[in-house]
Order: C-alpha cells, then sequence, then structure tokens
C-alpha cells in the first residue's frame, strides 16, 4: 500500500544519507522523496511516497525514522485532510503544427508550456501525482523526450475534519 | 538535557585537541583504547601534555583497542571510549563498532580525518568514515566548525549511554583539532529529536498485571536490557513475587541468577529444553529487553503461538518489530518493573504449570559425554566455573565455545558475561577481556575463546605483557571453526569444506614469546591439576586446551525450525 509520510528534520549534512540510508538498510521501497527547507532556520521537511506491504511495516518505518537523532517528528498523513502537490516538466517533441493540438490537452489540467523550441515544447504541470500521471500519459503518444518530477510534496489542511476512526501508530492505543 | 558540564563558559588559548581532552575529563573518562597516526598527531599531543589524566591503552590492531573498549563499556557500566586514526584507523574499527550497534553497547569513537580543506579529494588515508559507519552507528559527527567540538563530545556521551545505548562516532579532521582557538566554547546541548521514554504508561502496566493474575502459564523473557537498565534487583523481586519462571537470552546471562530455582538457562537455538518448552507452551510471554533476535525466536510462525505478548523495551522500535505485541510498555526496564513491583499480587493460577516446568528441567537436563581420559568442552566449562566459584568475568568469541560457556557457566550477576551476540565476532573474546580486566582489576577475567577466533586478535598479547593484566586465555581447541563444522556435518553431509584448521602455532611457546606463561592441556588429569591452579593466581596465562573435535552443541534447533523441534535433548 501507498502511504505519504512526512518527516521534519534537522537541515544538517548527511541528513538525507541517513534518511534514505536507513530506508534502503531495512528494504523500504521509496517511490519518491523531495526535500525542503521549511518555515523554522535550520529545520527541513522531506516528503516521502513509500510502498509498504502492510501496517506492521509501516509502523516499522516511521518508529526508524523517529530514531534517527536529526529526524524531528515523523507523521503518516496518508489518511488525514492534506494538499499534496508535485510538479512535472515534459518535452514533448512537437512541430509548430501540432503545437497548438498539445496546448489544447494541457489547458484543462491548468499546465503552461514553459519552453518552445524548433522540435519541442516543454509542459509544467503542477497536481497531485495522478493528475501528473494522467497528462503525462495524454502527452506519450506525441513522444516524450525528456520527463523530470520532482516528487510529492505535501502537508495536512489547516482545518481537519472530524473522522470517526483515527488511524494511529501511537502506542497509547 | 543538560550536559553534565553545563553552561561552562571559556577562554584560554587552546588547540581543538586540548578541547577534547578536557571534553574527555569533564566527562569523566579514565580509560581510553587507541593507536596513533596521521591524523590523530595533534590529539596525542594534547594527551602527551594532559600526561596522568588518562590510562592509554594501545592494542597492537585498533580492532584490539574497540573490542577492549566494548568489555570495558559492558562491565564497567560506562561508555567506552577508543581513539583511531583516518583511513585505515578508522575502517579497522568499523567490525567493533557494528559489534557494538547489534548489542547496545555505549561507546564513543574519535577518528581523525584529514583536513577539511582535502576531505572528498582521496588525500592520503582518507576514507569517508561518516559515510561507512552512519548505518552501523546511534549516531555520529563530523566536527565542522572548531567551537561545536566540546557541544558534541558532550552530546555523543549523552547518546552513547541514554535510552538504549549504541556506538557514536565523532570524526575530526586535522586542522581542527590542531588549529589554536581562543574564543568562548559552548558546552550546552539540547536534542529535541532525541528524547528516549523511561517512564512507562500505568495503563500498559496495569494490562499486563491482569495479564498476570489470569495467566495460566506465564513465562519471564530477560534480555540485555534488564543489565544496562541495572534493573537485575527489580527482577528478582517481580519474579519472586509472582512465582515466573525465567529464562534468558544469550545477552541477558546475569540479569536474573542462573543457579537460582526460578531459572530456565538460555532459551533459543541451543538454548535449554525447559526454557524453550516454556516459550512455546506460554500463555503470557513477559519479554523484558530482549530484542526477539532470531536465534531466538527460530521460526517466528511457531514462536510462543498461544501466548498474550508484553514486551518491554526502551527502544519503541523493537515492538512488534519481530513478534505482534498485546501489551507495549516501552520503558526502561527498571522503571516498568518498579511499576510492576508496587502492585498486590494475588490470586495467581499457574500452580501447574511449574509444576510442569519443574519436571522438564528434572527430565530434560542438558547433556553429555564423558570420555575416559579426553576433555569435552562442556565438563571444561563446569571446571571453570567450579574452579571460579561462577565469581569469574567471562569473554568470548562466537561459536561452540561460546555456547557452551552460556550453557555451563551460571551467571549469578549481571556485567559478567561479555560476549559478541548479535554480530557474532570472532576475535572479540580476547581483547573484550583486556577491557573487562581493566575495569574490574579485582576479578578473575577468563577470556573463553576457539583456537580460530584467538588467531585473529592474538597481538594483544602485547598488551598483556605490557599492563602485567591477569587475563586468563582459555582457548577450546578443537583445531577446528567448531560451529562451521557442525553445521557441515549436520546440514552439508558431513563436507568439512575449510574448517578444519590442525596447523597452528604452538600456542604455549608464543605466549611465552611475549612473555605470558603458557599451558597445554590434554587430559582431564592434566586438567584437573592445572587449571585450579592457573585460574587462580594472579598471572596471566594461555592455557592451549585440546578437546575433543567431533563434539556438537545440543540442543539445537536447526534453520527454519521452531523452538519445540529441537534436535539433541536426549543423549
Amino acid at each position: 500500500m501507498k502511504r505519504i509520510v512526512t518527516a521534519t528534520v534537522h537541515n544538517r549534512s548527511g541528513v538525507l544519507n541517513r534518511v534514505t540510508g536507513l530506508l534502503a538498510k531495512r528494504q523500504f521501497n521509496i517511490e519518491s522523496i523531495s526535500v525542503g527547507r521549511t518555515e523554522t532556520d535550520g529545520v527541513s521537511k522531506m516528503t516521502f511516497v513509500v510502498d509498504v506491504e502492510d501496517d506492521r511495516k509501516l509502523e516499522q518505518l516511521t518508529k526508524q525514522l523517529n530514531k534517527q537523532i536529526d529526524v524531528l517528528k515523523v507523521s503518516d498523513i496518508t489518511d488525514k485532510a492534506i494538499v499534496a502537490r508535485e510538479l512535472a516538466m515534459v518535452k514533448v517533441i512537437s512541430n509548430p503544427q501540432i503545437r497548438s493540438e498539445i496546448q489544447g490537452i494541457i489547458e484543462p489540467f491548468r499546465a503552461s508550456i514553459i519552453d518552445v523550441s524548433k522540435e519541442s515544447v516543454t509542459v509544467q504541470v503542477t497536481g497531485k501525482s495522478d493528475k501528473v500521471d494522467a497528462l503525462i500519459d495524454l502527452l506519450r503518444p506525441y513522444g516524450i523526450k525528456e520527463l523530470a518530477r520532482t516528487g510529492l510534496t505535501a502537508f495536512t489542511r489547516g482545518h481537519q475534519p472530524q473522522v470517526a476512526e483515527f488511524k494511529s501508530y501511537s502506542l497509547l492505543k | 538535557m543538560k550536559a553534565q558540564a553545563s553552561a561552562e563558559q571559556q577562554t584560554a588559548t587552546k588547540t581543538g585537541a586540548d578541547l577534547l581532552v578536557e571534553a574527555l575529563i569533564g566527562q569523566g573518562v579514565e580509560t581510553l583504547f587507541g593507536y596513533p597516526g596521521g591524523a590523530v598527531l595533534p590529539i596525542y599531543d594534547a594527551l602527551y601534555r594532559a600526561e596522568g589524566s588518562f590510562d592509554h591503552i594501545l592494542p597492537r590492531h585498533e580492532q584490539g583497542a574497540i573490542h577492549a573498549a566494548e568489555g570495558y563499556a559492558r562491565v564497567s557500566g560506562k561508555a567506552g571510549v577508543v581513539i583511531g586514526t583516518s583511513g585505515p584507523g578508522a575502517t579497522n574499527l568499523v567490525t567493533g563498532i557494528a559489534d557494538a550497534m547489534m548489542d547496545s553497547i555505549p561507546l564513543v569513537v574519535f577518528t581523525g580525518q584529514v583536513a577539511k580543506g582535502v576531505i572528498g579529494t582521496d588525500a592520503f588515508q582518507e576514507s569517508d568514515i561518516m559515510g561507512i559507519t552512519t548505518p552501523i552507528t546511534k549516531h555520529n559527527y563530523q566536527v565542522q566548525d572548531i567551537e561545536d567540538l566540546p557541544r558534541i563530545v558532550n552530546e555523543a556521551f549523552h547518546i552513547a549511554t541514554t535510552g538504549r545505548p549504541g556506538p557514536v562516532v565523532v570524526d575530526i579532521p586535522k586542522d581542527i583539532s590542531s588549529t589554536v582557538y581562543e574564543k568562548q566554547v559552548n558546552h550546552e546541548f539540547h536534542l529535541p529529536g532525541y528524547q528516549p521514554n523511561l517512564k512507562p504508561n500505568p495503563l500498559q502496566i496495569s494490562k499486563l498485571h491482569d495479564a498476570l493474575i489470569v495467566a495460566k502459564k506465564p513465562v519471564v523473557l530477560a534480555g540485555a536490557g534488564v543489565i544496562h537498565a541495572e534493573a537485575s534487583e527489580q527482577l528478582k523481586t517481580f519474579v519472586q513475587n509472582y512465582q515466573l519462571p525465567v529464562t534468558t537470552t544469550l545477552l541477558g546471562l546475569g540479569s536474573y541468577p542462573g543457579s537460582c530455582d526460578l531459572s530456565l538457562g538460555m532459551a533459543g537455538m541451543h538454548g535449554t529444553y525447559s526454557a524453550n518448552m516454556a516459550l512455546y507452551e506460554c500463555d503470557l510471554l513477559i519479554n523484558i529487553g530482549s530484542r526477539f533476535d532470531d536465534r531466538l525466536t527460530g521460526n517466528l510462525k511457531h514462536f510462543a503461538p498461544n501466548a498474550t505478548v508484553a514486551h518491554v523495551d526502551i527502544d519503541p522500535a523493537e515492538i512488534g518489530k519481530n513478534i505482534p505485541t498485546q501489551i507495549p510498555i516501552v520503558s526502561d526496564a527498571k522503571a516498568a518493573l518498579e511499576a510492576l513491583n508496587t502492585k498486590p499480587v494475588k490470586g495467581l493460577q499457574h500452580k501447574g504449570w511449574m509444576e510442569a516446568i519443574s519436571q522438564n528441567k528434572v527430565d530434560y537436563p542438558l547433556w553429555h559425554d564423558l570420555p575416559e581420559e579426553a576433555i569435552v568442552p562442556q565438563w571444561l566449562m563446569q571446571k571453570v566455573y567450579q574452579y571460579t566459584d561462577g565469581e569469574a568475568v567471562v569473554t568470548t568469541d562466537v561459536g561452540q565455545h561460546q555456547m557452551w560457556a552460556a550453557q555451563y557457566y551460571h551467571f549469578d550477576r549481571p556485567n559478567r558475561w561479555v560476549t559478541s551476540g548479535g554480530l557474532g565476532t570472532m576475535g572479540y573474546g580476547f581483547p573484550a577481556a583486556i577491557g573487562a580486566q581493566l575495569a574490574d582489576m579485582d576479578s578473575t577475567c577468563v577470556a573463553v575463546v576457539g583456537d580460530g577466533g584467538f588467531q585473529m586478535t592474538l597481538q594483544e598479547l602485547s598488551v598483556l605483557q605490557e599492563r602485567k593484566l591477569p587475563v586468563k586465555v582459555l582457548i577450546v581447541n578443537n583445531q577446528a571453526l567448531g560451529m562451521v563444522r557442525q553445521w557441515q556435518e549436520k546440514f552439508y553431509s558431513e563436507r568439512y569444506s575449510e574448517s578444519i584448521i590442525d596447523v597452528q602455532p604452538d600456542f604455549v611457546k608464543l605466549a611465552e614469546s611475549y612473555q605470558v606463561p603458557g599451558y597445554k592441556i590434554e587430559t582431564q588429569e592434566e586438567l584437573l591439576q592445572v587449571l585450579p591452579k592457573v585460574l587462580a593466581d594472579d598471572q596471566p596465562a594461555v592455557i592451549d586446551c585440546r578437546v575433543l573435535q567431533k563434539e556438537n552443541v545440543y540442543p539445537m534447533i536447526a534453520p527454519g525450525k521452531g523452538l519445540h523441534e529441537m534436535i539433541g535433548v536426549k543423549r
């Protein structure tokens, strides 16, 4: 099952290596990872999309991450109300004739063309991963020369609706 | 969290190495295990200036230094402190660091590093020791700024010794240790990402108490967590109150007195029948400070299939890692046991169970043959136990001799048993005994080693010679890598591939060349004459004890089998 896990970490040299090394050593599959600075100086946020077998594996993942001295907080936010975005840039083969056709395809996705050359256009799209996937599928028939994705970044919404079952990995349960 | 030398501000003209030395003194460090080299020259110069502040042990290989530090840490309960130079000095420490990580031994390891300006240029004796040790340390640091050095040292000791202990590496570039520094340094630290939970949740303690009252077949599994938490007394009280059978892990030996009636001995791959069957049949398993290692559990499918599992561990990640746990208690073992001991004991229902277990102990004791003249290792271990009154510090390598020592030396006190459990490191026992002896000069310290393992670190005989340390090296010499040989016999149709090593040095002459008395024992009669005398005197010794090669460790759980599927239970 796919889970979105965020971790706030001390922004120290080697911290990314610690975290990815740990996940690799314990045989967790990372689908994507994104890292960047946060509102607090010296603190970065990592967002992982991981594919885990079951709840026990997931619990291990969050616990092992929490054990790292440089990791301040780990949250599995998959089941919460969240905003999640990823950015992709897609360089599509296109001559001037089909450029407008591409423009038509990307328009409903609120994507934009950010670079044009004689043989290609580069499309930038932002959104949840499935939206990005959908656009890439539509562009694929034209021939994708290059594709780069940032990986998902996410946090919880300002307001969390009341839910009947709140999934928690606390031991106090 | 405050450092011990909290908020101590200072101004003086000092090098980074002097700051390091001061920080070590501030931490109360008395013994250092280290080996000099290019990148730690400034540190060794500062140590020279601080003469008299430390007892510096110079092993003859860095691996010897770190295993000695592990033995020292295990017996003293303090962090072992190691210094090695950059590159090969640091990489030679890697086995010991990994070993300490697996067995939760508190170590602070200082490695030299090439100067900051040339890091990353493949400079002479450069190695990426941060990259190498990240997966095998509790935490590691590379000092980037001289003013951070005292704080980092204090943090390193704090992290190594609190919570679940473990090794911390501090990598110090040569320019940091040699730079003269005149400004103020700050010793204080704050670790928001490291706040071990020491106190148990009262709700979970109540749940465990309730489970105890109704349990018909309860059993306690005591691990090294009890020893780290210094909770043996509390465990004794708990076990006595509830009259519970106790089994221990390999590393938990000594956490509960092995010669007590309620003790079942060690469980696991070579554990006793009564211990393993108790774990298999129990309806309440109370694990205190053990991590359910695979050598303990055997096949997880058959492990305690009918039990409610309660698990006390200071490391939350261990709870539920291998075994689903119904009563998780994240806590220091001492705090958890103290909380349990305040609860009333009433209406216990496991009397029949205790009788059945006692019967198992009588019906299925450990067994071995006893030939006319030749020595079998099981008998040897019993003699060592007898001649040292069960009071010695015993260290081992890994393998058959380790298992026999674990089976036949009934440790009644904690911190007497020093062995490489998780990593299973050959060559560990002898240097570990040096550290153990230094931590406790009044005790007899016996390094029970295999002839294979001893040859991996025997150069440390120099330390015995130099320090006149009365360590007794007992080579259980079967001229083979015994456990490998046993597995080849049992599971590889007796194809003894590279496991028989009958070309050996003359260990007696070897010892004598280091001015250490050497003895060779080949018969029971010789053993009865020599061993009591040697173990009792205050001299170091190397005892080459020839034992039967074909002897196997029993009982045994074959790989992939459950705890109830022991072989070799009866003669």
